[in-house]
């Protein structure tokens, strides 16, 4: 993974970027509880580039809000990505590098799942199993090969957070 | 029935993702993220850290497993590596390291008469070192898994090997008897998803088995030409599913630990709780009945990864998790 010769997909469909959260009177009052919500965990991820695309995974329609679910009870999130294309050999990277932001930015307590849009890719089922299993997950980020890709996957982000 | 937590040992950073109990019951190994090893030991009725073990792991050490005698201690690790580290000058000391798998190494165990190692990988291979005066040689390379291999353990009395995959299945490899070849003799398959770990009960008769699909398995043995008209290949027995436990996880079950004590079967949870089987009296032996009879919630604040009874103190268990902690527990029964 890493240098790509041609691109895979060289001519995505591109998608409008949502507006800003707008802070509202109940986010300033320190006293309330604040629970992460969906738009929360959304703004975390819909920043993350593309590794073949300078466009972010928003801009491709990779992550939607309405894909991302929170229970906050239950400590659980989950995301589902949408590959630009069917067969797309990104798509692992795309969900690893979904998790790893999240593994970061989220308190340790979330159990968080990134799987493929129902229907998306022709090897979904084996996608999702690689993305669910911690342990691959966990050697994956100790790859430094493969860090340093998701570490620029992820770069984007911080650029449009400040 | 009632899990009373003793006590919570601290020193680790990040995932524990192993613990084990040496043969005398004296110190308890935890590995983990950390890259570290922590050897813990009981020192006036308290449990504390008695030797810490680093540099001989690049990256995080999957699991330990102690040798029979109790001097040598090897650790498998995603650095590709096992080293086997033994206490012979006085003190822990790494003094060989075994190289061979293309990638992580998962799971690493010591067979009972102390002769082999077997270890596992991700590169879906198990293999089987020999061991002669702290020499290790390769006596084996087993391709028969299609995927990731996660766990090895080793037959409580014989030379066998018992091996566990993303594959969804579970192998059982020996000797041949006749070319000394290590050879698959069978392949166990009911899990739909990966299968984390595996543990035999005292006898080695059976064999329980856990997995991401949420749902434990007890597998029996039946030797050729057994009375219940179990077919086997007139050689090698074969093991059947029995038993399966489901509906009482919500998460995958990454380790099982069946006590050789007491007969109750502990697992560690994603959903992060420890839970205690215990098999109901009189249940039929080709049909036994399993039954739930104890859950600790939130036995850690994350994944537990690892659970593992005391070899002589009956009840006690303990426990490494994602939250960085290693926990002891007393499990009391109530008689009646």
């Amino acid at each position: 993974m890493g240098v790509v010769e041609t691109l895979l997909n060289s001519n995505p469909k591109l998608y409008v970027k949502s507006d800003e959260r707008i802070i509202t009177d109940a986010d300033r009052d320190e006293d309330l509880v604040d629970e992460f919500d969906e738009r929360e965990v959304f703004d975390l991820i819909r920043n993350i580039n593309d590794p073949e695309h300078p466009l972010t995974l928003e801009e491709l329609n990779v992550v939607e809000l309405s894909n991302v679910k929170v229970n906050n009870e239950k400590n659980e999130v989950i995301i589902q990505f949408t590959p630009t294309i069917p067969n797309c050999s990104m798509a692992t990277l795309i969900g690893l590098t979904i998790r790893v932001q999240l593994q970061r930015s989220l308190p340790a307590r979330f159990k968080t799942k990134v799987l493929i849009t129902p229907g998306t890719h022709s090897t979904e089922d084996a996608i999702n199993k690689q993305l669910g299993d911690k342990e691959r997950v966990a050697a994956a980020t100790e790859n430094t090969a493969l860090i340093q890709t998701i570490n620029q996957c992820l770069a984007t982000v911080e650029k449009y957070s400040h | 029935m009632n899990i009373e937590l003793i006590d919570t040992l601290k020193g680790h950073v990040g995932k524990v993702w192993n613990v084990k109990w040496n043969p005398l019951g004296t110190l308890l190994a935890s590995c983990g993220e950390d890259k570290s090893i922590r050897l813990w030991g009981k020192q006036s009725q308290q449990w504390k850290l008695k030797t810490l073990l680093q540099d001989g792991h690049q990256k995080t050490v999957r699991e330990v497993s102690w040798s029979p005698c109790g001097k040598y201690l090897a650790s498998a690790s995603f650095d590709a590596t096992t080293a086997i580290w033994d206490n012979i000058s006085g003190q822990f000391e790494c003094n060989a390291t075994i190289e061979g798998h293309e990638n992580e190494v998962k799971s690493v165990s010591w067979s009972q008469s102390g002769k082999f190692i077997a270890t596992c990988s991700r590169d879906k291979s198990v293999w089987i070192w020999e061991s002669e005066n702290d020499e290790y040689e390769c006596a084996a390379v087993l391709n028969a898994h299609t995927q990731d291999v996660k766990k090895v353990i080793w037959h409580p009395y014989l030379e066998m090997i018992v091996s566990a995959s993303y594959d969804n299945t579970i192998k059982m490899f020996t000797e041949d008897k006749t070319d000394n070849e290590w050879t698959n003799i069978s392949t166990l398959k009911s899990h739909e998803s990966t299968v984390w770990s595996l543990a035999f009960d005292k006898e080695g008769k059976r064999l329980i088995s856990c997995s991401d699909d949420q749902t434990l398995k007890i597998w029996k043995e039946y030797l050729p030409g057994n009375t219940e008209g179990v077919g086997t290949d007139g050689e090698y027995p074969t093991w059947k599913c029995v038993c399966t436990l489901a509906g009482y996880h919500s998460g995958p079950i990454y380790d099982v630990a069946w006590c050789h004590l007491t007969s109750l079967i502990a697992t560690a949870c994603a959903d992060n709780n420890i839970r205690i089987f215990k098999e109901i009296e009189d249940s039929d032996p080709n049909q036994p009945t399993f039954e739930l009879i104890s859950t600790k919630y939130h036995a850690h604040e994350q994944d537990v990864n690892s659970v593992v009874w005391h070899p002589t103190e009956k009840g006690l268990l303990a426990s490494g998790s994602d939250d960085s902690f290693v926990k002891l527990w007393k499990i009391k029964e109530e008689y009646h």
